[in-house]
């Protein structure tokens, strides 16, 4: 059920971003989602890629620092609203969000949230109980 | 005008100095063998006794005392005076975390006031002036020596400290400031203040006296013009007393040395050969007067040039140049003494690699100090929240460990410049 997130440090300097994805690309990964956290000085990059674990290894040769983060997708309808609704859910459920950001793909006709949070069987299990279900690897095509 | 504060001291025959020196320093000898152990043994190692101390001329017999001495002798290793005569402490940075510390009996205490005296009399000090004393108080000797020196002159005293440009500047036009003493990169800020502001003319400052740090003559012509004044330079260290060690005459060509309390050497810091006058090389202090830490022989690292040449202002003490750089990495920044190995010791207590780069920059005549440091795949997490909180850790136990602030650059592993065999661990990139 989660997906696998690369979480890359990133150190404020121009072209740093650009020497990852064309590492990525040369290497014939692809991405499904970037996200970036930032100070002044450092950031941190977020990606889904198709292969999580060779995307990593590819960058840990390459002496990137980074950590796997298991995160949860959920999929909504690509209409107004069905975000919103979404996330009063979780708020409802009382359940706090780290982070959240969005798949670049539209697969299904549907947007695709990826979602940080500490409770993480909470959100599961909130979820389930509005019939909301989350999004497994498949349905990405993720390895 | 009054141009000396101890005329017949400051203008004594070369042959009176000398005097004083041979008698004094005989004395000094023996009482540091008779209540020094620590540096007793040093002397037994080199096979000196003080009778072998006859004058002036057999002081290269005596062995040196280095920062590593006081680092090993810490706290009470190098007392000439039981603790109950002493009534102050004042410190400064050791190497590596711990402090130097220096002790002072009231007369230790009177004896480097009249030196600061000697320097405020020296820049045209007397008792109708206001003395703005913006060096920090404290455990630093800059506020307590001028302050000291300031009262001894009979100056009117403001005992400002340092920072709070705003009540710095207020106090100096309200009340009149005539004479201020500071860090030099600290005049050079508060002289933008006041051209920024427009209070140019509510100033009455007149003279500054500037030391605790490096500045070279583009500064000194820049803060004279901005505020108006004539600025001199000072010099000093705690282990030998504070500020006042040295300081400028009207000359501006170099600071006499308060030759009748502290003999120099200039000697091949590689070697500890005592070169001829005239040569560059380290300076060396003996201390022939102080009571409770009584330093012979005080390698002080700063390397200059002694000059014997007559002085314009009547002063027959010798001088010296403004320290031209150190034979160690210490870094004088902002006026705080900065080793590397501090920055090391915290960061490898953090859980950081000991690899790691400093900045030392002057950014409008103010120093800054950045510590890169790379991250590690220990330190990386997801959560931004975290690595901020680890570097704001990181910062506050580096102001504990050097008490001034240090910017914390996380950079990408291996980023960090290693060259073949030694590491690049600092880059000073002021120009001075």
């Amino acid at each position: 059920m989660n997906v696998n997130q690369i979480s890359v440090f990133l150190e404020n300097r121009t072209g740093q971003l650009a020497e990852i994805t064309h590492l990525l690309a040369d290497n014939g990964i692809d991405l499904r989602a970037i996200s970036i956290a930032e100070t002044a000085d450092y950031g941190i990059l977020r990606i889904i890629a198709d292969d999580a674990e060779r995307a990593a290894s590819i960058l840990l040769a390459h002496g990137n620092i980074l950590t796997m983060t298991p995160v949860m997708v959920v999929g909504v309808p690509d209409e107004p609203s069905s975000l919103s609704k979404l996330l009063a859910i979780i708020a409802e459920g009382e359940i706090g969000i780290e982070y959240m950001y969005s798949l670049f793909t539209h697969p299904n006709g549907k947007a695709y949230m990826v979602f940080r949070v500490a409770d993480e069987a909470g959100l599961a299990a909130l979820l389930e109980a509005n019939g909301i279900a989350p999004v497994d690897k498949a349905e990405l095509g993720l390895k | 005008m009054k141009r000396y504060y101890q005329p017949e001291i400051e203008t004594a025959s070369r042959e009176q100095i000398l005097e004083w020196q041979n008698e004094r320093l005989v004395k000094q000898v023996r009482h540091v063998w008779d209540n020094v152990p620590y540096y007793r043994a040093k002397m037994e190692e080199k096979g000196v006794t003080p009778d072998d101390i006859k004058s002036v001329a057999d002081l290269h017999k005596l062995p040196f005392i280095t920062k590593d001495d006081l680092r090993e002798a810490y706290p009470y290793g190098l007392m000439g005076k039981p603790l109950s005569d002493c009534v102050r402490i004042q410190s400064t940075s050791g190497t590596t975390g711990k402090r130097v510390v220096a002790f002072y009996t009231q007369k230790d205490l009177d004896l480097w006031e009249d030196c600061c005296a000697r320097a405020i009399v020296a820049v045209g000090g007397t008792k109708e002036d206001v003395c703005h004393v913006s060096y920090g108080y404290g455990l630093f000797t800059g506020g307590p020596g001028l302050n000291g020196g300031s009262h001894k002159v009979g100056c009117l005293t403001l005992p400002m400290s340092s920072g709070n440009t705003d009540r710095q500047l207020q106090f100096m036009t309200d009340l009149g400031s005539t004479i201020i003493c500071c860090t030099p990169s600290y005049a050079a800020y508060l002289a933008e203040s006041i051209h920024e502001r427009g209070l140019r003319d509510q100033i009455k400052l007149k003279a500054g006296i500037f030391g605790a740090e490096a500045w070279r003559e583009n500064m000194r012509h820049d803060i004279e013009e901005k505020l108006g004044i004539k600025a001199y330079d000072i010099y000093g260290l705690t282990e030998i007393s504070g500020p006042g060690v040295s300081f400028e005459c009207e000359e501006q060509t170099g600071m006499h040395i308060n030759e009748d309390h502290f003999i120099a050497e200039i000697i091949d810091p590689d070697t500890g050969e005592v070169l001829p006058e005239g040569s560059k090389g380290e300076l060396v202090f003996s201390c022939i007067t102080k009571e409770a830490f009584p330093l012979l022989r005080y390698r002080t690292r700063d390397i200059c040039v002694l000059s014997r040449e007559k002085c314009s202002c009547g002063r027959t003490f010798v001088k010296m140049t403004k320290p031209m750089g150190r034979s160690d990495d210490m870094l004088i920044v902002k006026g705080v003494n900065v080793f590397p190995s501090q920055i090391e010791t915290v960061l490898l207590a953090q859980g950081y690699p000991a690899n790691y780069q400093i900045v030392v920059d002057r950014q409008n005549n103010s120093d800054t100090l950045e510590v890169m440091v790379e991250m590690t795949p220990e330190n990386f997490s997801d959560s931004l929240v975290k690595i901020t909180e680890m570097e704001k850790s990181l910062v506050a136990e580096l102001k504990a460990m050097l008490g001034i602030y240090a910017k914390v650059k996380l950079v990408a592993p291996k980023t960090i410049t290693r060259s073949e065999g030694k590491a690049v661990r600092v880059i000073d990139k002021r120009k001075i």
